[in-house]
């Protein structure tokens, strides 16, 4: 019996050391030589392999980078600069800080604002829709609320609202990788500046037809009047194809724009609240912070001290995305 | 009785409108004539607003090798050039004519008189039909003169007429087969002749008696034409299934017809052929089919190309109570319409009017794996696995498994019992491969 | 305005659906079960009952609280593998025993995968199977079918015929002397009535169940007739070298599960392949294994464990079988 055991034991243990030495063996003969700093590299980085910068994954954007003379053209828009600072360090490079961005979805056509015209009945993918034809609406432009752009995020950052049928991004969880932006087969969503305390001015709408029919279709479209242009005082807006772009690059936040604009297509977000208006107001969440805010203080009829007795002091991360409706009033 | 050997479905009839003699739809008031009712390049617009235009007259030429000619379906002044919105709401351009009277272009014989004797030879017909506009009016509406004239190296053997007419509902081509055999017949004959075979088979289905006994009447006179009836089986109208139905050869994958010598066209074509070489008349009427359980009318119209589509559903009493979609075409292949302001086409060929009950798409759940769809599937293809391949966009591994066959009937999503939209995800999955394969460089 | 539906084409849809396919195979399976009815009585009645029951039920907390989907026993799916393991099950089987085996098909083998369709073992067997090697026992206590409404008590039992053979055969005594010992082996008690499990009692039934499915196109015949047509030849081949050891090719196709199995379980569309080819291999390795099972193995009966081990074959099946195309690219 005894014997049997033993027997057993040491039989099995000197196969296992057997096949150990084997593997040794088969693995210092099969072995891959790789640049030790793509290890180095790849530990730095966020590891959520989503394809956003643009290689096929965490391991390769670091083979990408170690072998690469300089990081302009590399960049991960996760990590964002500090992991691109770390990266820089270990390999010895030097990198320009970019500003972070974030996705922005320009459509602003909710179901009440833009009436549907026919019922969609095929497959729930935008991507589908989009090839059938133009749309449920009569704005063959905007956004066809399937949730492509939901189904493409990795991070959960951008979820439909089921009363506006819309996108919403999430700041926070936003790491503008882009994936929402390549899955949008109408081209509705765009990489955009962050801006100072994630404030941003944009016009909410890319729909190219003339003015008449881009309202008749939704009444929040851009119409391409193009008093915001004239307007801005930087020069930041510019009408092409009956639609405004705001470029971010110039665009210094003063929200005249905003104002401006007749069917309220322009929305700047995270901005305190305006003094109260009749009516408009109530609306006005309680999201922004409460702080005076130099950069994006309006220069006329913003009163530093109204933002700081109305809103509440707490203003933590998870409403970051409202719109301020300034232009309400005009609508009527 | 032959049929094609793989896969198919078995969808109702509901030829409910096979009784409806052709009626002329009344002329519109104004009539918009889009410059896409063909495959290929949109026409070139030769008119100019103001212009007076007769019916028949040549409105725009055709813009290259495969696009095809348009011309004026009514007589009256061009009152804009201008783009409009097709049936699915995409922009498209068209000449907008304000109707005044009926008058024709004087050379278009107008008789009823049966013309037999062919005068034109090969080449000359093969002209007269590129310059009348026909195309074909089987779906596609693919230029009939590029289909007759066979690339280098490739010899046509023998023409099919398709008169299968399997899409359920449908019965514009058996109202031709009835009451216009002859003309088909006559048409078939020229297109023989421009094809310079000697061999013409109608494929026609078993569940049409009243044509087959017709056409079987007629066509001893035609010694080269024989009628082959074939079972009931959809889609047996789909051109790689009728040639594999009546002669038994494949088309490869990749190829086209006439790699196993058939040129197959539609019944409709053939008397759109016939009445552009003998009485010279360019294809500007179509006939269309006005159906549906919840239609208020069963009809058959003769309508001229440019009529509105909301003037037909007008003059035929409104949108039933009832329906909630209308088709343009049949309700396996057609296209629902998204704006009804849109014209007719050439190759248009029904109102069809379905219910919520009969067209709503009910919940999906999860696969089964019965493999359904893959008995289904005609090309022989496994549209469960494609489905998932496109959806998570592995488009090598799709191309691998052939979604380039795919023929969009849409037997795999008839016949799934877990309600999955497998076509509607294929068919893209199928555009974007073959997106992918055409921009490959050639070898 | 109305606003009209729009969708990609086709429009129209066939009429046959999930629910509609499982609700035809309980169907066929209907007169499987009135014949145990018509045996056992009451104890067929209830073990029935409580593997409907168990199962959906199973399925329903599974999906409410686990999973928290939606709620899928609508689609009849749950009650068919609870008339089937209840088939599977010894007539007099305790309703515990049952509830074990719907905890383990619908619990283990179907919902951990992901629910209908996306399993990779036929759950009423997968159930079985943990009966069988868990209360090995109380699954092989068979009752003999007794007149109309059998007392359910006082039943006399018996062995399986497979099992009668078996241990005869070990003991070593030639076949035929078997068959002419026991009574039990002839025929027409086989087609009609025999010990076995609740579902395997009469061979007609299950016959008539098979031809229902087939008329309602509810399934192909590849999967059966190729399993028939591989046991058939592949007992044949045995009987004729040894008709002393083993038995002939028609009582391997009678007794057992065999037609269960190779009518109801093998033909699972969620566990079979998907191309005729590819069913086609699939029954002949299924009744290569079950005759190997049976003449060499240690159980009497094997088509159960055939059948899983050809199940977790399937994805290769599939991905290797592919169905015939129309047409190959031109030369």
């Amino acid at each position: 019996m005894s014997t049997t055991i033993i027997f057993t034991v040491v039989s099995l243990s000197l196969l296992g050391l057997l096949l150990a030495v084997v593997l040794y063996f088969v693995a210092q003969k099969f072995k891959v030589e790789e640049d030790p700093r793509i290890d180095i590299v790849e530990a730095l980085m966020p590891g959520a392999n989503c394809g956003g910068c643009g290689q096929a994954g965490c391991r390769a954007f670091a083979e990408a980078c170690t072998k690469a003379e300089n990081l302009d053209n590399l960049y991960c828009p996760v990590g964002g600069n500090p992991v691109m600072q770390k990266i820089a360090g270990a390999l010895g490079f030097e990198v320009a800080e970019k500003a972070p961005m974030v996705a922005v979805v320009r459509c602003a056509g909710s179901c009440d604002k833009r009436p549907k015209t026919n019922v969609y009945d095929g497959a729930a993918s935008c991507a589908i829709m989009s090839a059938l034809y133009p749309g449920d609406t009569g704005c063959k432009y905007g956004c066809l609320g399937k949730g492509d752009c939901t189904n493409a995020c990795n991070f959960g950052a951008i979820s439909m609202d089921p009363v506006s049928g819309l996108p919403v991004v999430d700041d926070e969880k936003c790491t503008a990788c882009g994936a929402c932006v390549k899955a949008c087969p109408k081209g509705v969503i765009e990489l955009r500046n962050k801006g100072p305390k994630s404030r941003r001015v944009f016009v909410s709408c890319i729909n190219k037809d003339k003015g008449g029919v881009a309202r008749k279709a939704c009444t929040a479209a851009c119409i391409g009047c193009g008093k915001c242009a004239k307007t801005c005082p930087f020069g930041a807006i510019t009408v092409e194809n009956n639609v405004a772009y705001i470029d971010f690059n110039k665009c210094k936040l003063c929200t005249k724009c905003v104002a401006e604009c007749p069917t309220g297509a322009i929305h700047a977000v995270n901005f305190p609240p305006r003094p109260p208006k009749p009516a408009a107001a109530p609306a006005a969440p309680a999201a922004a912070p409460a702080e005076k805010a130099p950069a994006a203080a309006p220069a006329e009829k913003a009163p530093a001290a109204a933002p700081a007795e109305k809103a509440p002091a707490a203003a933590p991360a998870e409403k970051t995305q409202v719109a301020v409706p300034v232009a309400e009033k005009k609508e009527a | 009785m032959k049929t094609f050997s793989l896969g198919g479905v078995h969808p109702a009839d509901n030829k409910i409108s096979c009784d409806a003699a052709i009626e002329n739809f009344p002329i519109p008031e104004t009539a918009y004539i889009s410059m896409s009712q063909h495959l290929g390049a949109p026409a070139e617009p030769i008119v100019a607003v103001g212009d007076k235009v007769k019916v028949g007259q040549l409105i725009a030429n055709a813009s290259g090798f495969i696009s095809a000619p348009v011309h004026s379906s009514v007589s009256g002044t061009v009152k804009a050039i201008d783009t409009i919105k097709d049936l699915a709401g995409n922009p498209c351009k068209a000449v907008v004519i304000t109707v005044e009277g009926d008058e024709w272009v004087e050379t278009i014989d107008r008789s009823d008189a049966i013309v037999k004797e062919i005068k034109l030879d090969s080449k000359e017909i093969i002209a007269k039909i590129q310059e009348c506009g026909v195309v074909g009016l089987g779906g596609a509406t693919f230029p009939t003169n590029v289909k007759l004239s066979p690339p280098p190296g490739k010899k046509a053997e023998f023409l099919i007429i398709n008169a299968a007419e399997c899409e359920p509902y449908l019965t514009s081509d058996y109202r031709v087969l009835v009451e216009m055999p002859e003309q088909v017949l006559i048409g078939a004959s020229i297109m023989m002749k421009a094809l310079n075979v000697t061999q013409g088979f109608i494929g026609i289905e078993e569940n049409k008696p009243k044509a087959i006994e017709i056409l079987n009447k007629y066509a001893s006179a035609y010694p080269q034409i024989k009628v082959v009836v074939l079972k009931k089986k959809y889609p047996q109208g789909g051109e790689k299934q009728l040639i594999d139905a009546v002669v038994g050869r494949r088309v490869p994958s990749k190829g086209l017809p006439i790699d196993t010598g058939a040129v197959v066209q539609n019944v409709g074509t053939a008397l759109a052929v016939y009445e552009a070489v003998q009485k010279n008349k360019p294809l500007f009427e179509g006939i269309l089919t006005v159906t549906g359980q919840c239609s208020n009318v069963q009809k058959n119209y003769k309508h001229r190309v440019g009529t509105p589509i909301s003037k037909i559903i007008e003059v035929t009493g409104g949108i039933p109570e009832s329906a909630a979609k209308v088709i343009s075409g049949g309700p396996m292949m057609g296209k629902a319409m998204a704006n009804l302001d849109a014209p007719t086409l050439k190759g248009s060929s029904s109102v069809l009017y379905l219910t919520e009950e009969q067209t709503k798409r009910k919940e999906e759940s999860n696969c089964i794996r019965c493999g359904k769809c893959v008995s289904a599937c005609p090309m022989g293809l496994e549209p469960y696995l494609l489905n998932k391949l496109s959806k998570v966009a592995r488009w090598d591994d799709a191309e691998a498994h052939f979604i380039y066959d795919c023929i969009e009937c849409g037997c795999c999503q008839f016949t799934c019992p877990a309600y999955i939209p497998l076509l509607d995800s294929i068919r893209f999955g199928k555009a974007k491969v073959m997106g992918i394969m055409r921009s490959r460089p050639k070898k | 305005m109305k606003k009209l539906l729009v969708s990609p084409s086709p429009h129209i849809h066939g009429k046959e659906n999930t629910r509609n396919l499982m609700r035809d195979v309980i169907i066929a399976l209907l007169p499987a079960v009135a014949v145990s009815i018509y045996y056992f009585g009451f104890s067929a009645i209830k073990l029935v009952l409580v593997g409907v029951i168990s199962c959906m039920l199973v399925e329903f907390l599974i999906q409410k609280f686990l999973l928290k989907g939606k709620c899928t026993i609508c689609d009849c799916s749950a009650a068919l593998t609870g008339v089937l393991l209840a088939l599977n099950l010894p007539p007099n089987s305790p309703w515990w025993l049952m509830v074990i085996g719907a905890i383990v098909a619908i619990g283990v083998a179907k919902m951990t995968f992901g629910g209908l369709g996306q399993n990779l073992f036929n759950p009423a067997l997968v159930g079985r199977v943990f009966l069988l090697v868990s209360f090995p026992v109380l699954m092989t206590d068979w009752t003999a079918p007794a007149s109309f409404f059998g007392a359910s008590l006082d039943a006399a039992s018996g062995a399986t015929p497979l099992a009668l053979v078996k241990e005869a055969v070990a003991a070593g005594t030639p076949v035929s002397e078997i068959f002419a010992q026991n009574p039990s082996l002839s025929y027409s008690q086989l087609l009609f009535a025999r010990v076995g499990s609740a579902g395997e009692v009469s061979a007609i039934a299950l016959l008539l169940g098979f031809v229902y499915l087939l008329v309602r196109r509810v399934i192909k015949p590849h999967i059966t007739l190729s399993i028939w047509a591989t046991v058939f030849v592949f007992s044949g081949i045995l009987w004729l070298c040894n008709p002393d050891q083993f038995t002939d090719p028609i009582f391997n196709l009678l007794t057992g599960g065999m037609l269960l199995g190779s009518i109801f379980m093998a033909t699972d569309y969620v566990t079979s392949p998907m191309s005729e080819k590819g069913m086609i291999i699939f029954g002949a390795g299924i009744g290569i294994i079950t005759i190997l099972i049976r003449e060499f193995g240690a159980y009497p009966e094997g088509i159960s464990f055939a059948i899983l081990i050809m199940n977790a074959t399937v994805p290769l099946i599939n991905m290797y079988v592919k169905p015939k195309r129309f047409a190959k690219e031109a030369k």
